[in-house]
């Protein structure tokens, strides 16, 4: 009883440093301990929350680990098939252009069955923001071989490794998309850190607020890890990430608007 | 306003109408033999006349998607292709009966399997009508035999689209597509400014959030959608049947016959006529809902039914699902591309009565 009390004295207004936020539902996050998705959807939440955009926006799901993204965040959801969500959102931003439009997909989704509808909403430079989660594996099939899985590394579909000569090479679908004139802001981020946190929230809301410009793709790449399809703890998975997949996906941006100037203005935030 | 008469290609008209519907947007990819629906459209630019979106799409699949999302806003968006395009997308098409979206797709049919061939055929009628895609679905199918349905189904179309919130099909064919007939247009409609209560438009704080989704993972509630979706069917079975009589009253002898065929057997039935053999033509404008409670009340009167299609005999199943035993039932009809010549049709029919 006495510890209850305490807790209840601590639980103040002015002691509260972290709360749910207004945008995510109160569903139980259907992913596994450790992963990134929760991290993200998250910082998606807090960006719309902060911009005001719930009524604006219109999130497409892929299929994946993701596929019950619509149970966790509270705005209109449109479900696609497996790697068409960049299809979905060219018709919903075509027909109601003054609406933020987003898709969330996963490697397989979006670099492998996805790969055309992906460079080429790029290419119409559609004016949609892409979330790419990039783990290296399917996930939610159960840890198969992904378009992204590096050279050497096991899967239930590579068993003895990526094999590259049998198996093709990793793409890297965001420099691919960089190069595309109907991209605007194309950056490749990571949540396993608090710093990575603060800094993907950064780029993903310069993204969000590039959107409302009307001048192209936007597209955040997040460098994720899969502790369950890897057999790692996370701790170890986040470490792995860092050592394997980012000399491989080095973070940074990959594209930034010419107009710096615009890039200040819309951006006075100054965090991290 | 008043109708307006033109001499227009099926596929013209098609496009002509969709604008005139009011429709929002439609998504395409090149096929021979409607790739003048998308021409048509791209040349009339209705984006600054009445706001329609107008795309040429990456692919078949990447079109049909682009309906899935624009049909998820409540708009009244379409597509068109060609046999082996509608193959590619039927897995956006199960994924829209799934999710119970309205929209149109027209499929202007070409011979097959495979590349097959451009010239018409009735050969994806099991397609259509059956399903196509996976699951447990079915499209509204309408079956237009000429230059002015392809512009009045268009309408129709939409219109049963929104009401049972569920994909509509004009299967159509090469030479209905390609032919030009006088067709009366009818004046344009304006764009619907309602947003369906299901619609995805963006979440205000008065309604709670809309899903558009065809996933249900606990089978409990994914085999009460089931339920609901053969509830949804059975009332199209119900209310939706049409179709056309030609010279049944005293006739002996029936054909069956949608779309173009449905042409050709109305000059047989001439034929036959001036030869003293009493046909008659039942021709279905739903192929999904059938007519099969007409087709068997006319088996009744009937000798023999003949069911002719451009295909290896797809439709006559259903035809003898409708007779259900009470006359023979036979199929004939041309395939490859080659259109059925009506004086084949009496010959085969000729050919029965005697042999029968």
């Amino acid at each position: 009883m006495a510890e209850a009390t305490g807790i209840k004295e601590i639980i103040k207004p002015e002691n509260l440093v972290y709360k749910k936020t207004k945008i995510m539902t109160d569903n139980v996050l259907s992913y596994c301990p450790g992963c990134g998705h929760g991290t993200t959807h998250r910082i998606l939440a807090e960006i719309i929350d902060e911009e005001g955009l719930q009524s604006q926006t219109i999130g497409i799901c892929p299929v994946g680990c993701s596929v019950l993204l619509y149970n966790f965040l509270d705005i209109d959801w449109q479900e696609a098939a497996h790697g068409r969500a960049p299809a979905l959102a060219t018709a919903v931003k075509r027909l109601l252009p003054d609406r933020f439009v987003f898709t969330y997909q996963g490697d397989g989704d979006l670099a492998a069955i996805g790969t055309a509808e992906t460079i080429h909403a790029c290419n119409r430079g559609e004016n949609i923001l892409i979330i790419f989660i990039n783990n290296g594996i399917y996930g939610m099939t159960g840890g198969q071989m992904a378009p992204t899985t590096l050279p050497g590394m096991k899967s239930s579909t590579s068993p003895y490794g990526r094999d590259v000569k049998l198996m093709g090479n990793p793409l890297k679908m965001t420099d691919i998309v960089a190069t595309l004139p109907g991209t605007y802001y194309v950056t490749r981020q990571s949540v396993h850190t608090p710093a990575n946190v603060r800094k993907t929230k950064k780029a993903m809301k310069k993204a969000v607020q590039y959107q409302k410009l009307n001048k192209g793709t936007c597209f955040v790449e997040i460098v994720s890890n899969c502790p369950s399809n890897w057999k790692m703890t996370p701790v170890e998975s986040n470490k792995w990430m860092e050592e394997n997949m980012l000399p491989y996906y080095p973070l940074g941006d990959l594209k930034v608007p010419a107009e710096e100037t615009t890039q200040k203005t819309i951006n006075p935030e100054k965090n991290d | 306003m008043e109708k307006e008469l033109r001499l227009m290609k099926g596929n013209e008209a098609v496009a002509e109408a969709a604008i005139r519907a009011g429709a929002d947007g439609y998504f395409g990819y090149p096929i021979t033999p409607q790739s003048e629906i998308l021409e048509y459209l791209m040349q009339a630019n209705p984006y600054t006349t009445t706001g329609m979106v107008v795309l040429q799409a990456e692919s078949e699949v990447a079109a049909i998607n682009m309906v899935y999302g624009g049909a998820a806003c409540g708009k009244k968006v379409m597509t068109s292709s060609s046999s082996p395009g509608i193959s590619l997308k039927q897995e956006g098409i199960t994924y829209i009966a799934g999710a119970e979206l309205p929209c149109l797709i027209v499929n202007v049919v070409r011979g097959g399997p495979g590349l097959g061939t451009i010239q018409p055929a009735q050969s994806d009628y099991f397609q259509a009508v059956k399903g196509g895609g996976h699951g447990d679905y079915h499209l509204i199918v309408l079956a237009p035999a000429s230059v002015q349905e392809m512009a009045d189904f268009v309408d129709l179309s939409f219109e049963l689209a929104f009401k049972y919130r569920n994909p509509v099909m004009m299967l159509s064919d090469g030479a209905i597509g390609q032919m030009m007939e006088k067709v009366w247009l009818s004046p344009q409609k304006e764009r619907s400014k309602t947003v369906p209560e299901w619609a995805t438009t963006g979440k205000p704080t008065t309604r709670e959030r809309n899903i558009i989704t065809s996933l249900d993972l606990d089978p409990n509630a994914q085999e009460s959608f089931n339920k609901k979706l053969i509830d949804k069917y059975n009332e199209i079975r119900e209310k939706e049947v049409r179709f056309e009589e030609f010279q049944c009253e005293d006739a002996e002898y029936l054909f069956v016959a949608y779309g173009t065929s449905a042409r050709v057997c109305q000059k047989a039935v001439q034929l036959c006529r001036a030869a003293g053999i009493k046909a008659g033509l039942i021709r279905p404008i739903t192929l999904f809902p059938f007519p099969s409670k007409r087709i068997n009340e006319l088996a009744d009167k009937m000798k023999l039914i003949l069911s002719v299609e451009m295909s290896a005999g797809q439709m006559v199943e259903d035809v003898m699902l409708s007779v259900n035993g009470k006359v023979p039932v036979y199929h004939f009809g041309r395939m490859g591309g080659i259109v059925t010549a009506p004086d084949e049709v009496v010959e085969f029919l000729k050919s029965k009565i005697i042999g029968g």
